[in-house]
């Protein structure tokens, strides 16, 4: 096991990439924590599995090195990296009975007989199989199957991390649910370095310690699920995590004041001079409709998800939303909405702004 | 809702029962007229019961066919296969070049039986052949005309070049459909070259391989053209399969009687052995569905 650090890495699928554009993974330096459990999120096509393979080895990144611990691994065989990886789609070796499927790959690394037996009947009761482990893979249904290759990928326990490719497309929701349990519990049992890397923000948030949000190629935030909700980094940040998604309001920022549309919201906070297109951004918990006090608001309609509503509606002719508390009347009386003044995030050019130090 | 029961439908499958009766059954029938009657021209026959059957059942000549037949379907069978599954490994996966080696493998495909014989037959000989020549050139005794081995040798060699592109297209067509997960399950897994045939390329090909296998046996088997153009069944009756014998016996001697009993036991043994193919082969879909 190993920290795995990625020095100025980048990656492009043209030989002869001419600018940014054509990099499907921006230039970025990242440090993976040995032990750490980590959810790779983002939306489709912003490079996620990309960085997994160049992890992995499966594929050399155009520049930057890799380095496992001290060792830089950049030009290393996927086999030499001890790496195990677990793919979107289930891999089983069909004409393989189960139990050699689990075994193959510590065979491969000439494991003794016995301990192969014993290592392959635990991952087997883990994965709730050992019933049927001298059966074919071939036949198997899909998430029987991405089982396998779950089990597959967990079987060795020297590994440098296990890569996770968004391994739960193909199985349904309440299996879902108990396998990531699994595998969280078995972060904790064996302490493997996990990359899990989905689209799925429950996913990523219920999995990992820490969350690595991509956009575009880059890395824009990596946190714990609590900062990613209350300090958003980048505006794809608050508008991707959280349901609905952070409200962002163009305005002009004075100070510890806020202009929009003729109306002013108060920060909590000073700011300096904010550079390019400003904006700022609350979460509609932190947003809560009144009967007067704040921006005005016109309530264009509302859904009732069960154990809160959410109020669409537009300020300024911007879209807003609010999450309104179940039981709460909502009423012609309730004609403005109110910001909380130390939720509300400052965002130039789409990163956030501290404020300035000290006017605190 | 209630069904009703209409057995006027079965009017429908009458067309087809008339066509495949006038182009397989009525003919068929023919010789089996032919095989248990005897004639002298004329159309009067005599019966004769399976007399015919027993002549061609204990004919020495018709078991050296045979034997013939056999070994060849087994030797070109053990070069195609394994070669073809070698070339398909081997192929560009994609791009311009393997375009280009799917047209040139192609080529050998889409050349008529009788030019490929006469092909050949103008490449091995001695005098005036390219192959021939130069063999004789440095020093090899080669002459299909008069030595058995060296007429075998260009007739499989003659049938490997026309055919092994079937089974490595066949083959091309079952890698080309494994994911590329697959490969980089087996990277991770650390397997070995070996592994990643036997485990993964080999259980993908099966199906196509199956049937390239049966295509290839029952081709064979049949083999007539190209070695009628370029041995004529020679040296002696050295390359004579099951179908020069057949028609030598048929219109070379006008034996119409025993020439059309062997025929049906002719016909009889590629459908047995192309039932157990088929046998074979659903039990593997079924496996696959359990």
């Amino acid at each position: 096991m190993a920290q795995i650090t990625l020095k100025n890495l980048a990656h492009s699928y043209l030989a002869h990439p001419r600018g940014e554009q054509d990099f499907a993974l921006k230039a970025m330096d990242h440090v993976w924590q040995d032990g750490g459990a980590y959810a790779l999120l983002g939306s489709s096509g912003c490079g996620k599995t990309t960085l997994l393979n160049i992890i992995s080895g499966l594929l050399r990144p155009s520049q930057g090195r890799v380095l496992f611990g001290d060792r830089d691994v950049t030009d290393a065989e996927t086999a030499e990296r001890n790496i195990a990886q677990v793919f979107q789609f289930p891999v089983v070796y069909d004409t393989m009975t189960l139990r050699d499927n689990l075994a193959f790959p510590l065979r491969n690394r000439g494991k003794d007989t016995a301990y192969i037996a014993r290592r392959v009947e635990q991952i087997a009761r883990m994965i709730g199989m050992e019933a049927i482990l001298d059966r074919k893979a071939r036949g198997l249904t899909a998430d029987a199957k991405q089982k396998i290759s779950l089990g597959r990928g967990m079987v060795r326990e020297d590994v440098n991390a296990i890569l996770f490719d968004e391994p739960l497309t193909v199985i349904d929701p309440h299996m879902k649910w108990e396998l990531r349990t699994q595998l969280k519990r078995l972060h904790r049992e064996f302490g493997h370095t996990m990359i899990y890397v989905t689209h799925d923000q429950t996913e990523a948030l219920t999995f990992a310690d820490k969350v690595v949000v991509m956009y575009d190629g880059r890395v824009v935030q990596m946190g714990t699920p609590e900062e990613l909700f209350e300090t958003p980094a980048h505006t794809f940040v608050g508008y991707f995590i959280g349901s609905p998604g952070m409200n962002l309001l163009p305005a002009e920022i004075r100070g510890n004041t806020a202009h929009l549309g003729g109306a002013s919201v108060p920060l909590d906070a000073a700011y300096g001079p904010v550079p390019g297109r400003a904006q700022i951004g609350i979460r509609p918990e932190y947003a809560v409709l009144t009967e007067g006090d704040g921006l005005p608001i016109s309530i264009r309609r509302v859904e009732d998800v069960g154990r809160h509503r959410i109020v669409r509606g537009e300020v300024a002719g911007h879209g807003v939303n609010v999450i309104a508390p179940e039981g709460m009347p909502i009423g012609p009386a309730l004609t403005h909405v109110r910001f909380t003044p130390d939720r509300i995030n400052v965002y130039a050019d789409d990163w956030r702004v501290a404020p300035a130090k000290g006017i605190r | 809702m209630e069904k009703t029961l209409n057995n006027k439908a079965w009017f429908l499958v009458l067309p087809v029962l008339v066509i495949v009766a006038f182009s397989a059954i009525v003919p068929l029938m023919t010789v089996v007229n032919y095989a248990v009657n005897d004639t002298f021209g004329n159309n009067e026959f005599f019966w004769v019961g399976l007399e015919w059957f027993e002549e061609m059942v204990t004919s020495d000549r018709l078991h050296e066919a045979l034997g013939r037949q056999i070994l060849f379907s087994a030797i070109i069978l053990a070069i195609e296969v394994p070669l073809g599954i070698y070339i398909a490994l081997n192929m560009p996966k994609r791009g311009f070049w393997a375009s280009l080696c799917l047209v040139l493998m192609a080529l050998p495909l889409l050349i008529p039986f009788n030019v490929v014989g006469t092909i050949w037959q103008i490449f091995g000989r001695v005098d005036i052949g390219l192959l021939g020549r130069y063999l004789a050139e440095f020093g090899f005794d080669y002459n299909y005309t008069n030595d058995p081995l060296d007429a075998w040798i260009t007739v499989i060699v003659m049938d490997v070049w026309h055919w092994t592109s079937l089974v490595a297209l066949l083959c091309y067509a079952g890698l080309q459909s494994i994911p590329n997960a697959y490969y980089q399950a087996a990277k991770v897994d650390q397997a070995s070259r070996w592994a990643v045939f036997r485990y993964i390329e080999l259980p993908k090909m099966a199906g196509v391989l199956l049937i390239a296998v049966l295509l290839r046996f029952m081709d064979s088997f049949m083999i007539y053209t190209e070695p009628f153009v370029v041995t004529g069944g020679g040296p002696g009756n050295s390359t004579t399969f099951l179908s020069i014998d057949l028609v030598k016996m048929a219109i070379g001697q006008f034996d119409l009687g025993p020439a059309a009993a062997f025929s049906i036991m002719y016909f009889l043994v590629i459908l047995l052995v192309s039932w157990i193919f088929y046998t074979v082969m659903t039990n593997l879909d079924k496996e696959e569905g359990k």
